[in-house]
């Protein structure tokens, strides 16, 4: 297992090469398919496509203390596709907010892992979420109060391209770029697939790149399984000034295992135990 | 006991509904799948909406088909439709009084391992405190169905609440649903139980383990919280003395308040109502955490027991 003292992850960029992120990015997807089979519910899908990018933030991009989820310096990140919590649950983990046996509390009645992330019972989530268009509020919000205490942390939100089709979405981009939140960066997980189907079938969200800028947004465009990409992205935000950036991350929903990818059926299912096999075998776990 | 699926009966009777009359429409917000609705856009692709995750923007919309002369039934998850969507089911909907009809699935408790964000435990009290709207809770499929019937037929708006989880059969094909009305299930003495929802079961089958202890219960149906059946209330108060409400819902706001107002009003008997307590939901399973807050015949029996204590 690949694990790091705390006390790596207290600077930000740091020294990690993409071979590595990718195997973490494995682990923590066997541990996305390993949560929601075992109880039979929660959302792999989007887990999957939002993994790769929550792998880089919370291994190389952003500065926080799984010793002490509430340090003042870190940054913060807000999954505001809240259904996605088994990928933050995992990346937690295995950065040390907390043991990985916990992960055996996922969706189990009284347990800390609730089926959408809650900030009263698990370490490391700074915000409640779950009902969409909720959480990129709240990371305007953070952005707004760090700027006021004149601080440097920078927070980091992740939302569904489903979710942009909620108003509320855009009423926080606007507040974001009329207060020159240049300490906020959001990616859009483009997987283009929601519970109906594809997103441009449902309720067309684009042109997304179009809409961001008009908003007054910058806006980069990668493709979010390409860590390369998803650095350089990541650190061309920090370079602007005055605007707060959107990643628009091009994903593959169900991303590692070949049966589940581009797949709206695996949203919301978890995978019954012979498929469960397959795929952990396709993820490289032995026996 | 059979279990049957609520919104199963919904998205057949759409279907129906939709062969019978050209004016009905349906929208969705991305849960057609969850909801049924998905039934009647196989068959009704033209009149099928889906208007995407954006629940605000689809109850506007239904305002807007209404009041050109469709019957809109709109459906989500309970929490999303009368909770994100309060204000415009208020204003674009109850205000000017128009023929929508807000059908949920996923209300309650046994929504079950999404956990607190999805299950709605206050959407009963939210959408009764409209002015317009009319509020339904049914028990089973059959009474599902006649529900999704009549209020497509009856002017004006409704909110109806299904579930996620299978419910046992409560009824047979010669029951009739009214509006308005509640329903006797069980005749009794010492105390009523006025429930709906899944809690109906849970209160027959306290009735009976009560009865071989000696207390005669009398269990009344009551799907339609809003306008609630004061008469009924009222007479079977006065005949038992002692009233228990039960209802898959918060305490605050939903079916036991409405039956207090009503006692406290009218004609004051000792009342003990089951629900939530005052608290979100968690994860779990949806039957595991019925049992959870004693939402089942043994927290019935406890609360019949203490209001009959007061009784005395
Ligand atoms: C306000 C709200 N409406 C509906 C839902 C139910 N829901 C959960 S996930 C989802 C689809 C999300 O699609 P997307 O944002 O594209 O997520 P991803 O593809 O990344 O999983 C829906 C409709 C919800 N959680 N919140
Ligand atoms: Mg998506």
């Amino acid at each position: 297992m690949i694990r790091f003292e705390p006390s790596f992850f207290l600077e930000r960029n740091r020294e990690i090469d993409d071979v590595t992120l990718r195997a973490i990015a494995r682990e923590v997807r066997k541990d996305i398919l390993k949560m929601t089979s075992a109880v039979n519910s929660g959302h792999p899908g989007g887990s999957m496509s939002a993994a790769d990018i929550l792998v880089t933030l919370y291994y190389y991009k952003m500065r926080h203390n799984p010793e002490n989820p509430k340090w003042e310096k870190r940054d913060r990140f807000v999954l505001s596709k809240g259904h996605s919590s088994p990928a933050l649950y995992s990346v937690l983990a295995r950065t040390g907010y907390f043991p990985i046996e916990k992960l055996k509390e996922f969706r189990v009645l009284e347990g800390d892992l609730q089926g959408h992330p809650s900030m009263l019972t698990t370490p490391g989530v700074e915000i409640s979420t779950g009902s969409l268009g909720h959480g990129i509020g709240a990371a305007v919000g953070m952005a707004l109060a760090l700027k006021l205490d004149r601080s440097d942390s920078r927070v980091y939100c992740m939302i569904g391209d489903g979710e942009a089709q909620e108003g509320s979405v855009w009423e926080s981009a606007m507040a974001a770029s009329h207060y020159n939140l240049d300490n906020l960066c959001v990616i859009l997980d483009n997987n283009n697939l929601q519970i109906d189907g594809p997103v441009d079938e449902v309720m067309s969200i684009y042109p997304t790149v179009e809409k961001w800028k008009a908003f007054g947004w910058h806006v980069i465009e990668i493709n979010g399984h390409d860590f390369k990409e998803i650095k350089n992205a990541l650190d061309e935000a920090d370079t602007v000034k005055y605007k707060p950036t959107m990643i628009v991350a091009r994903t593959v929903k169900g991303k590692g295992v070949s049966f589940m990818e581009n797949r709206a059926e695996w949203h919301g299912k978890a995978l019954p135990p012979d498929l469960l096999k397959e795929a952990l075998k396709e993820l490289g776990e032995l026996s | 006991m059979e279990k049957v699926s609520l919104r199963d009966a919904y998205g057949d009777t759409l279907v129906e509904l939709g062969k019978e009359d050209e004016r009905i429409v349906v929208l969705d917000a991305d849960l057609s799948g969850s909801t049924k609705t998905a039934k009647f856009a196989k068959v009704f692709p033209e009149r099928f909406f889906n208007m995407g995750i954006a629940e605000i923007n689809m109850m506007n919309v239904a305002a807007g088909l209404a009041v050109s002369g469709k019957i809109p039934f709109v459906s989500t998850f309970a929490i999303f439709g009368t909770g994100r969507a309060w204000e415009a089911v208020r204003q674009t909907i109850c205000y000017p009084n128009l023929n929508v009809k807000v059908v949920c699935s996923h209300g309650g408790i046994t929504v079950g391992e999404d956990g607190a964000s999805h299950q709605a435990l206050e959407d009963v009290s939210l959408m009764r405190s409209l002015p317009n709207m009319r509020v339904i809770v049914p028990a089973d499929d059959i009474e599902t169905r006649q529900v999704i019937r009549k209020v497509a037929y009856t002017e004006g708006p409704f909110y109806v609440r299904l579930s996620r989880e299978k419910f046992p059969r409560i009824f047979d094909e010669t029951y009739r649903f009214e509006v308005g009305k509640g329903h006797v299930l069980r005749e009794g003495e010492d105390v009523t139980v006025i429930s709906n929802g899944v809690m109906t079961h849970f209160a027959l089958l306290a009735a009976e383990i009560l009865e071989k202890e000696g207390i005669s219960v009398e269990v009344i149906h009551m799907s339609t919280v809003k306008p609630v059946d004061v008469e009924l209330v009222v007479d079977s108060a006065l005949k038992t003395g002692a009233v228990v409400t039960a209802e898959e819902h918060s305490i605050i706001g939903g079916l036991g308040s409405a039956v207090a107002e009503v006692l406290v009003e009218n004609c004051p008997v000792p009342l003990e109502r089951l629900g939530t307590p005052d608290v979100f939901g968690l994860s779990g399973k949806g039957w595991d955490l019925l049992h959870y807050f004693g939402l089942d015949e043994n927290g019935i029996i406890a609360k019949v027991k203490k209001v009959l204590e007061r009784k005395k």
